[in-house]
């Protein structure tokens, strides 16, 4: 006997509308990348704190808006091309007889890896705070480095 | 003490604020988080500032309207050139009505790791004169 379904089952189609409507999205998202002109702007990872990574000839740079963030209660660690962050932010808790009108900021834990395009060199990556703005410095890799290569006339 | 800390702290996009009127100068505009507690004699405001110096907070109080706002400079060397941005900067910017009467000249600002602390005494409330009647 031949098996033959008279109607494709609803829930194999919910499941192809879903990953047609997922396939929609990341083309959009690649399109909106495009038009913006930049590369990688507007997508992040979704997990805190947001991160911004820029490069220079030698060095990556890694920046976080991390504002009421002690240094001590931070911890970065450095892998061949990862950088971990993670720390705890502390919202310090006012007398008890204060009445709150608005309570906005949030307080918590945070841990993120942020893999980096290239290799680094993880001995001498340095890290600094400023007006609650985190810079982790990061040097490229001897190997990840551009070279400069002059031709020869022969 | 310490409020909180077990819990992992979520993300929140940036939230652009509206601004009355049209900025002259071209870029972002974002509304800091807050936290508003009040107390007997004073009100405080806490604001998550990332990025602003001291010097460059702009605090201005007139008819019962606070403002708030913030420049900030670039934090990126001329050289750098952006790999992957997940948030933008720019300038922070917010208005709240008070609705107690403020002592003007005891307001007090700090900033400390990017966080704006203002506390704004309460005006003195006149205490009120107890008038005995004499009998004659």
């Amino acid at each position: 006997m031949i098996y033959r379904p008279m109607f494709s089952l609803p829930s194999w189609r919910f499941r192809s509308s879903f990953s047609d409507l997922e396939r929609m999205k990341q083309q959009m998202d690649r399109l909106m990348d495009v038009f913006s002109g930049y590369p990688g702007r507007g997508r992040s990872a979704g997990v805190f704190p947001l991160v911004n990574l820029t490069e220079d000839r030698d060095r990556y740079y890694i920046r976080a808006e991390l504002p009421g963030v002690k240094s001590e209660d931070m911890e970065i660690q450095a892998e061949r091309n990862t950088i971990s962050l993670s720390g705890a932010r502390k919202v310090a808790a006012e007398r008890d007889d204060v009445k709150y009108h608005r309570r906005e900021r949030e307080a918590g834990t945070f841990s993120r890896m942020i893999g980096l395009p290239g290799e680094i060199d993880p001995d001498k990556v340095s890290a600094s705070l400023a007006d609650g703005i985190l810079t982790i410095t990061v040097p490229k890799a001897e190997v990840a480095k551009p070279k400069q290569i002059s031709v020869k006339r022969t | 003490m310490a409020a909180n800390v077990s819990k992992e702290i979520q993300v929140r996009e940036k939230q652009e604020a509206s601004v009355p009127a049209e900025q002259t100068r071209p870029g972002a505009v974002f509304t800091p988080d807050v936290d508003i507690f009040e107390k007997e004699s004073e009100l405080t405001l806490l604001a998550d500032m990332p990025g602003v110096k001291a010097e460059n907070i702009v605090i201005d109080l007139r008819d019962n309207v606070l403002t708030v706002s913030g420049e900030v400079s670039p934090p990126e060397g001329r050289e750098e050139e952006d790999v992957m941005i997940e948030y933008e900067t720019g300038k922070y910017y917010r208005q709240f009505t008070l609705s107690e009467v403020i002592n003007q000249e005891k307001i007090n600002a700090q900033m400390t790791e990017g966080v704006l602390r203002l506390s704004l005494p309460k005006v003195e409330k006149a205490t009120p004169r107890k008038i005995t009647v004499k009998a004659v």
